[in-house]
This record gives structure tokens, C-alpha cells and sequence, in this order.
């Protein structure tokens, strides 16, 4: 590295180029929220079509493709990258290191994302329409009756793949080589220990979904039938091999945001982390499970009971160390000086709402039970009780704790509270109605609905109307913090804030730790 | 690097470890009652004329297809260990050639591992001229060590188009 150079480089050349982790960080996390605004407008249109019974905006044809949109754009666009972001603004930060491992595979990781996604918008412009087979695309629906454009999905979850891979390898590279020196694996912050975990896991499956597409590729244009009974293949196959990718996905969507909530909850109670050690090992618990409950999605296909035994079993093992994690965060509030400042309130929000996704999960768990839940909207509710009450409400909370480091000034306070309650009120009148329709009966992914439906539809609606008008506050307030929010040059910013970060100049230089900072000898956790 | 080598890793994984050890699986296990696809070579054994086990014959059009397809009787009874023919019926209604495989699958999945096919339709491919018709044979004996609670055993043939994709060489089942 010949040319030594202090700040960065001007115009759009910064961008396109840029090798910094708090760069491409900021890009990731710009990124990932257009992708939600995107994924939250198709949710807005299946929301206005399911206002009342009977067909009114749009054809069923595109309502599927809505479907299918709003999940694809939202798992691997919005919550997967904006996770990503967070890992490298903060994991150098966090570890003592300059920069991440391989700088330069981290501007490719994140630059062939928005060209991935670009291809995957521009299928709702071809002819015969996006992809319209849910967002966990199974065969035959996927192959034999997809449009044509599922070519260009096929592609475009390859490449979000290798970005994810390249994502995790660097993190896993900057984490074991680059800790400052005293940083022992046990001494690192939860949020590093978590991305740590989830990095394993992304390595591990992405290649399986990118097997999954490949099948589906081979199928409809090599004359292939991995997934064709004409051929010799089988349908149920896809689900399998989709499923040993998807399981573990969903934990590589929440446990960056259990990293996020292990942070914020000590720092505003006043008090180290409750049970260091057991959240670790609670975590990598909960990793190495996920690789065998993959069928608890797929209880109705037919399989031997010894199998839904073993697979009812092993799902409901998770609860253990999730319970674990559970426990230790109220723990460590028990007998804190909390107070409650926006980030706060959205990791309590976390807590308490994913206990409850938590629990419908466990309902679902049970196999015979689960075969009147099955693909009807208690799945629904579930899923989004765990993934937007669970991943994005941390995500917020992560935005309004680190934004003073990043930005170097003070987000709008009162503003913040009433987006948290907004949220909170506007996530639980459009989601809980949804449990009731769904034992009840009402089937996902179905553009209309028996009228009995009708009412608790509506109130999901307006709930999903009010959740969705909440995020353009939030991103107001972000911008205004950015363009004239208060100055802060606190180094520690939160009086309870623990860690590496919070001793950085605020706000964060281009430039940190290019000299190891020192580690003390004594824990740095409770 | 490694970490990338892993990924590859995983990315082969799919293909010669899940895909094969999935067929294998439900070969061993029959667990979605698949039978078998080669032809059984008949072990000369005693038939069992102390048990009677019901055979149903089920012939079923996958999505599109038009072809007429049914079984010459629905219901069977055998002993175990006696080879048993009959006959399934197959007619193009269509003007042009067209080719089909028919995809066996038996219930309960158990029994699968017991039911042997000397000779089966399902075996090849059956071309058919247009607005022409055929006779397909099937000759099945069931193991003498079918599990004493299995009285009934019903065997489905879903009958697949296969005349764009037929090149020979696509293993049938």
C-alpha cells in the first residue's frame, strides 16, 4: 500500500471504488432500506387487495407475483444486507481491527448486490410476469408452470449468493485474524460472537440454495428431472434440499439481531451482559440445530411418523437455548438502572414480540398440530412476529444506538419514541388479527377470502397501512439527524455504553484503530 | 482460501451427496413409495396360500395429459409369493405420435419395499401412434415376509407426457 491517503476520495469515484468497512457499511445499509421501502410497497399492495373480500386492484396472477416479491425482496434485500451493513461498520470497530480482511472483496460482495436485484425487479416487466411461486419456490410451480423470467431469478439468487458467501468469509477472516491483541474469542462483544456464528452458517447453505436453483436451471432448459417424476425425480426433493438451506436461513436472519439486542440491553440497564458465556454457547447451540429441523416445514408431505417425531423433537430442542437467551436479556434488566431512550424501547419491543413468535413457533413445532396451521395465515403471523418484530424492530434499535457514533450527531428523540410506538401498535394490529384467521382457516398466498374473514382483515390492513407510513418517519428522522441533528462529541455518546467502539472519537474518523488499541486483562463481561 | 473451498464444497455437497443419498434413502427406507425401477428376477419360494393380500390398481393423467389409461381390474387378490399378471389399457385420442412414462408409487409406503415388479410397463417408455391404442402388461409377485398388518396394498401409476423430453436416455422408474 504505497499511496497513504487520510480521507476519502471525492465524488462518485468514494462509492464505486471504496475499499473502507464504514463505506461499504453505509452502502449496505442505504442499500438494504431501499429494499425494504420496495418489499414494504408489494406488502402495501397485497394489504390493499386483502381490504375486503372479492377481487378489487389487481389480478390474482399478480397478486402471486406480489407475494413472491415482497419475500424475496425482503429476506435477501432488506434484512440480510442491512445485517451485513451493520457487520462492517461495527465488527472492526468492535474487535480493535483497521479495516476488514479483504477490503476489496468487500466492495465486489457489496457492488454486484444492487445488479442482482436489479434483475430480479426487472422480471415484473417481462413478459408473463415476475415469478409468481412464492417466495420458497417449489418445484413443479418453479420449473414446469414458472414464466419464463424465472431464468433471471435463477441468476439473480446466484449472484446474491456469492455476495452473501464473499460477505461471510471476510467477516470470518477479520474476526480470526484481526482481534486487537488481549482479545480473546470469550472478551469479544455479543454482536461480533453472533456474526461470527451466522457467517458459519452462510457458508455452509448459500452453496445449497445456489444447488437448489442450479437443479431448477438444469430442469427447465438441459432436459434434467431432479425435480420432474417423469424423469425418474421428485418434487418432495426440492423441498428438502430448499429447506436445508432455509431452516438455517432464518436463523442467519435472527442472530445478528440477538447480537444487536445483547448490546443495547446491557447499555441502557446499567449493567454487564447476564450469563457472557452461555449466550455464546446458547447461540452456537441454536446454529448447529438448525441443520436438523429442516422438515418441520414440511410435516404434510407425507413423511414416515418416525420422521415427524425426530423432526418435532429436534424443533422443539431449539426453545431450549432460545430460552436461554430470553432469560439471560430480562436478566440482565432485573434490578438495572434502565431508562428508556429510543433503542431501548425497540429492543424491549424485540424482546417481547419475538417471545411470542417464539411461542407460535412452538405451536407449530407439534406435528399433528401443525397440520391445521399449515400454509394458512398462523404461519404468517409466526413468521413476521420473528422476522419484522424480531430482525427489524433490532435493526431499528441497532440504527438509533450506533447512528450518534456514525453521524456524530443526536437523532430526534421525541420523534424516535413515537416511530417505536407507532411501530409497535401498527406491527401488532396488522399481525396478531392474523392468528385468529389462520386457525380459523384462512390459506395464505390467496388473493380473496371466505367473508367471515372480513373484518379482521380490514384491521390488518389499516395496522399494515399505519406500520408502513411509520418507516417514512423513521427515515426522516434518520436524514434530518444526518443534515442537521444535534452535535455530539461524547466519545461514549450512552452513559452505559460498554465496548471498543464507544472509545473512538465521535463521530467515528474514516480512519480507526490503525494502531491496536490495548486490551485489559480483567473480563470485559460480567 | 479456505472459506471458499468450503463454499464449493457445499455447492458439490448438494449434487453427489444430497440428491443420490436421497434416492438411496427412500430406495432403503421406501419411505415415499417408490418401487423398485429394474426388474425383479424371481426367487423360486413357496406361495403362501394361508394369506390373502387385497391388490387395488389405481391410473391416474398427470395435469395435461389426454391419453385414455385404466386398469383392466381395479381389484386383485393374491397370496404372497404367486406371480400375478394383468393388464393396463392405454389410448392416444390425439392425432399425432406421442410417447409416455407411466411413474409408479405404492401405499403404504412400507409395503413398497415388498411389492416386486417382474415385468412392468412403467419400466420403459410407451410410445403410441396417434388415435391408436395398447395393451400394457404388468406381472407382480408380493414378498413372503409382508408384514403381517398390511392386508390391503395399493398400487398408483401417474401417467406423465413425456414425448418432448423423451430422449432414451432419461432413467425410468
Amino acid at each position: 500500500m504505497g499511496d497513504h491517503h487520510h480521507g476519502p476520495a471525492k465524488g462518485l469515484s468514494r462509492w464505486l471504488f471504496t475499499t473502507n468497512h464504514k463505506d461499504i457499511g453505509t452502502m449496505y445499509l442505504w442499500f438494504s432500506f431501499a429494499m425494504f421501502i420496495l418489499g414494504g410497497t408489494f406488502a402495501m399492495i397485497i394489504r390493499a387487495e386483502l381490504f375486503q373480500p372479492g377481487m378489487q386492484l389487481v389480478e390474482p396472477g399478480f397478486f402471486n407475483q406480489m407475494t413472491t416479491l415482497h419475500g424475496l425482496v425482503m429476506v435477501f434485500g432488506a434484512i440480510m444486507p442491512s445485517f451485513v451493513g451493520l457487520a462492517n461498520w461495527l465488527i472492526p470497530m468492535m474487535i480493535g481491527a483497521p479495516d476488514m480482511a479483504l477490503p476489496r472483496m468487500n466492495n465486489w460482495s457489496f457492488w454486484i448486490l444492487p445488479p442482482g436485484f436489479l434483475m430480479l425487479a426487472s422480471t415484473l416487466f417481462m413478459e408473463g410476469g415476475a415469478p409468481a411461486f412464492g417466495w420458497t419456490f417449489y418445484a413443479p410451480l418453479s420449473t414446469t408452470y414458472a414464466a419464463p423470467s424465472v431464468t433471471f431469478f435463477i441468476f439473480a439468487i446466484h449472484v446474491l449468493g456469492i455476495s452473501s458467501i464473499m460477505g461471510s468469509i471476510n467477516i470470518i477472516a477479520t474476526i480470526m485474524n484481526m482481534r486487537a491483541p488481549g482479545m480473546t474469542y470469550m472478551k469479544m462483544p455479543l454482536f461480533v460472537w453472533t456474526w461470527f456464528i451466522t457467517a458459519f452458517l452462510l457458508v455452509a447453505v448459500m452453496p445449497v440454495l445456489a444447488g437448489a436453483v442450479t437443479m431448477m436451471l438444469m430442469d427447465i432448459h438441459f432436459g434434467t428431472s431432479f425435480f420432474s417424476a417423469a424423469g425418474g425425480g421428485d418434487p418432495v426433493l426440492f423441498q428438502h434440499i430448499f429447506w436445508f438451506f432455509g431452516h438455517p436461513e432464518v436463523y442467519i436472519i435472527i442472530l445478528p439481531a440477538f447480537g444487536v439486542v445483547s448490546q443495547v440491553i446491557p447499555a441502557f440497564s446499567r449493567k454487564p451482559l447476564f450469563g457472557y458465556a452461555s449466550m455464546v454457547y446458547a447461540t452456537a447451540a441454536i446454529a448447529i440445530l438448525s441443520f436438523v429441523v429442516w422438515a418441520h416445514h414440511m410435516y404434510t408431505v407425507g413423511m414416515p411418523v418416525a420422521g415427524e417425531l425426530f423432526f418435532m423433537y429436534a424443533t422443539m430442542l431449539i426453545a431450549v437455548p432460545t430460552g436461554v437467551k430470553v432469560f439471560n436479556w430480562v436478566s440482565t434488566m432485573w434490578r438495572g438502572a434502565l431508562s428508556f431512550e429510543t433503542p431501548m424501547l425497540f429492543s424491549i419491543g424485540f424482546l417481547v414480540l419475538f417471545t411470542i413468535g417464539g411461542f407460535t413457533g412452538l405451536m407449530l413445532s407439534i406435528a399433528p398440530a401443525d397440520f391445521q396451521y399449515h400454509d394458512t395465515y398462523f404461519v404468517v403471523a409466526h413468521f413476521h412476529y420473528v422476522m419484522v418484530a424480531g430482525a427489524v424492530f433490532s435493526m431499528t434499535s441497532a440504527v438509533y444506538f450506533w447512528l450518534p457514533k456514525w453521524t456524530g450527531r443526536m437523532y430526534n428523540e421525541t420523534m424516535g419514541k413515537v416511530h417505536f410506538w407507532i411501530s409497535f401498535v401498527g406491527f401488532n394490529v396488522t399481525f396478531f388479527p392474523q392468528h385468529f384467521v389462520g386457525l380459523a382457516g384462512m390459506p395464505r398466498r390467496v388473493p380473496d377470502y371466505a367473508l367471515q374473514f372480513a373484518d379482521f382483515n380490514m384491521m390488518s390492513s389499516i395496522g399494515a397501512f399505519v406500520y408502513g407510513a411509520s418507516q417514512i418517519m423513521f427515515l426522516y428522522n434518520v436524514i434530518a439527524t444526518i443534515v442537521s441533528g444535534e452535535k455530539v462529541s461524547d466519545e461514549q455518546v450512552w452513559d452505559g455504553a460498554e465496548g471498543l467502539e464507544w472509545t473512538l472519537p465521535t463521530p467515528a474518523p474514516y480512519h480507526t484503530f490503525e494502531v491496536p488499541p490495548k486490551i485489559d486483562a480483567t473480563p470485559a463481561h460480567g | 482460501m479456505k472459506l471458499a473451498a468450503v463454499a464449493c464444497a457445499m455447492f458439490a455437497f448438494v449434487f453427489v451427496v444430497m440428491v443420490p443419498l436421497y434416492d438411496v434413502l427412500c430406495d432403503a427406507l421406501g419411505i415415499n413409495g417408490k418401487t423398485s425401477g429394474v426388474a425383479y428376477t424371481a426367487v423360486p419360494a413357496a406361495v403362501d396360500t394361508s394369506r390373502e393380500v387385497k391388490i387395488q390398481f389405481i391410473a391416474t393423467n398427470n395435469d395435461g395429459m389426454p391419453w385414455g389409461f385404466r386398469p383392466q381390474v381395479t381389484e386383485l387378490t393374491v397370496h404372497p409369493g404367486a406371480a400375478t399378471d394383468t393388464i393396463f389399457f392405454a389410448e392416444n385420442p390425439t392425432q399425432l405420435p406421442m410417447i409416455a412414462q407411466a411413474i409408479p408409487s405404492v401405499t403404504p409406503s412400507r409395503a413398497a419395499g415388498y411389492f416386486h415388479k417382474t415385468e412392468c410397463f412403467c419400466f420403459d417408455q410407451q410410445p403410441l401412434e396417434g388415435l391408436a391404442s395398447t395393451e400394457m402388461p404388468l406381472q407382480f409377485v408380493v414378498d413372503q415376509d409382508l408384514p403381517k398388518d398390511i392386508r390391503t396394498i395399493t398400487l398408483s401409476y401417474t401417467l406423465f407426457d413425456v414425448t418432448t423430453m423423451a430422449g432414451g436416455t432419461i432413467a425410468a422408474r
